[in-house]
């Protein structure tokens, strides 16, 4: 890779050890896909935190902070894995509570604002178009690259950490025009009413797409998409698909047609998406039993709009005394969503509501273990998805359906495809 | 030895271990017990498979950023491959990897299924893009 003179500097040493190390790995990672240079990001998005640092992770930035390391650029935190306020009501290990603190300590040392949140596109900072950054969790970067036109690749807790020390990253991948063109067409010919469909879509186009490198175009959406429905549909692409960016004609910012969309290249295949592939993808979730141990709202964490409503359909009512609710959002939109009364109307009837987290990183095995829970009934494909590798079994439905049940404690009969 | 297998530059120094090639696609977060570096999903073409020690083929990638840290914490645990192919990869796989000091390559061809099967002993040498058969 060429490198500039500030760059050559950092990678002799004269910054420090930590941003010495950290431009090595850049320059490794940048070398296997081929980057010939760097860019410079105006920030980082780390994701951090026990669960998947494991102790090596721990030990690997408790080295940075005895190396005296700081961040050149803002560097946020993505969700953890502990509500430190609520971790004993959902019954998390206190070992693990104790370590995520000690960690939160050590990444405050290296100056990492602590936000806890994986919606930070729609809390912390938008980013403008064209604009360069080294985002991790694969929710935010398809979002900045799809929805606003800046530009990340996907990058890993220690590729974020490595951005953060030296400033910048390897021009590879979605940073270059040639990789944002868009490579497949989907035409979604389905309606889209709930949060939960516009996962489905996402899962459909993900497992189809299945490839990081290519880049998935939608066209013919019925509707124009709220921001909460394509963070769903986003968090879905990224999470069935491993895909990084996706184009959706006349809805965001490089694809006001076709032409633009594909960059003057045909597609290399085409697919429909109409209800009959909506319904299969439902079916791919079907109950194991009507009963309901626990309904789950997270996977990305909820806007303020979404907990308007999910606090407007439990309002007056009470979660059933076999099943739990859990909600997770940020400390931003807890606090808001507290003011406004959503809060309370969701705990008022049983449920909780959890900051900073995201609720499959918070050690859903063992949690389930602890209460008991055989299944998990959600509205986010995301959660769905990720779920089974955890030994749970994953039922995927609409808000509505999802709050019904946790009020009746079995799914609606309407609602069971088994 | 022969070449069986060429890509581009990958990373890492050359390793020598008996292949484990997959079918199907890897998530670390979705099909591996992270604490035994065991392959975990239900109906995965290795669930119930060790990576460790193993060279070890998948034909693609899925899923997100937990990859990261994840094959230092294999190491760590001494439950880590000896080195991982990939027909595609994304980002955070190699991040992780370099991480951990893992090797690594990627785009290789033919496809492996056509001349290896898991247990063959191979030699990889990423410097130089290719895969011997021992």
């Amino acid at each position: 890779m060429r490198l500039t003179d500030r760059e050559a500097r950092i990678l002799a040493g004269e910054a420090g050890e930590a941003p010495r190390l950290a431009l090595a790995q850049q320059i490794a990672v940048g070398e296997f896909f081929e980057a010939e240079h760097f860019v410079p990001v105006t920030n980082a998005h780390m994701m951090g935190d026990m669960e998947v640092m494991g102790d090596a992770g721990f030990a690997f930035v408790e080295s940075l902070v005895k190396h005296g390391a700081a961040f050149a650029v803002p560097v946020t935190t993505n969700a953890r894995c502990v509500d430190f306020e609520r971790a004993a009501a959902v019954r998390q290990d206190p070992a693990l509570v104790a370590r995520e603190a000690a960690l939160v300590a050590h990444l405050k040392r290296l100056g990492a604002l602590q936000v806890d949140t994986c919606i930070n596109y729609q809390t912390v900072y938008q980013p403008r178009f064209g604009e360069h950054l080294a985002w991790g969790d694969t929710g935010t970067v398809i979002w900045a690259n799809s929805v606003t036109g800046a530009r990340t690749n996907y990058e890993a807790g220690p590729a974020a950490v490595a951005a953060g020390l030296t400033g910048v990253t390897p021009a590879y991948g979605y940073h270059l025009d040639a990789q944002r063109a868009g490579t497949l067409r989907f035409e979604v010919r389905c309606a889209l009413s709930d949060y939960a469909d516009w996962g489905a879509l996402g899962g459909i186009v993900g497992r189809l797409t299945l490839d990081y490198w290519k880049v998935p175009v939608l066209a013919g959406v019925r509707q124009a998409p709220t921001g909460d429905e394509l963070k769903h549909l986003g968090a879905a692409l990224a999470s069935y698909g491993s895909c990084a960016m996706y184009h959706m004609i006349g809805v965001t910012p490089e694809a006001r047609d076709e032409a633009e969309a594909f960059r003057g290249t045909a597609p290399e295949a085409a697919h429909v998406v109409d209800d009959a592939a909506l319904a299969a993808f439902y079916r791919t979730y079907p109950e194991d039993r009507p009963e309901i141990d626990v309904v789950v709202f997270s996977g990305p964490q909820l806007s303020v709009l979404e907990l308007r409503r999910i606090a407007a359909l439990l309002a007056g009512r009470r979660v059933h005394a076999n099943t739990a609710l859990l909600v997770t959002t940020n400390f931003a939109n807890r606090e808001m969503a507290a003011r406004l009364g959503y809060v309370k109307a969701i705990e008022d009837a049983g449920g909780r509501v959890l900051s900073g987290v995201c609720w499959y990183i918070m050690e859903p095995a063992k949690m389930a273990a602890a209460f008991g829970w055989k299944n998990v009934l959600t509205n986010s494909a995301k959660i769905a998805n990720i779920i089974g590798g955890y030994r749970l079994h994953p039922i995927l439905r609409r808000t509505d359906v999802c709050v019904e049940a946790a009020v009746a404690g079995r799914l609606p009969a309407h609602a069971c495809l088994a | 030895m022969s070449v069986v297998l060429t890509g581009p530059k990958g990373f890492g120094p050359d390793v020598e271990a008996d292949i484990l090639l997959s079918r199907d696609s890897f998530s670390i977060r979705y099909d591996m017990d992270r604490e035994t570096g065991v392959i975990s999903r239900r109906g995965h073409a290795l669930e119930g498979r060790s990576l460790a020690g193993k060279i070890v083929y998948f034909p693609a990638v899925q899923g997100g950023v937990a990859a990261g840290w994840a094959f230092l914490a294999l190491v760590h645990r001494g439950v880590a491959p000896a080195a991982v192919i990939f027909g595609r990869t994304n980002p955070v796989m190699i991040q992780g990897l370099v991480l951990a000091g893992i090797p690594a390559m990627h785009r290789v061809a033919p496809d492996p299924f056509s001349v290896l099967k898991s247990g063959d002993r191979v030699r990889m040498s990423p410097a130089r893009g290719l895969v011997e058969i021992v």
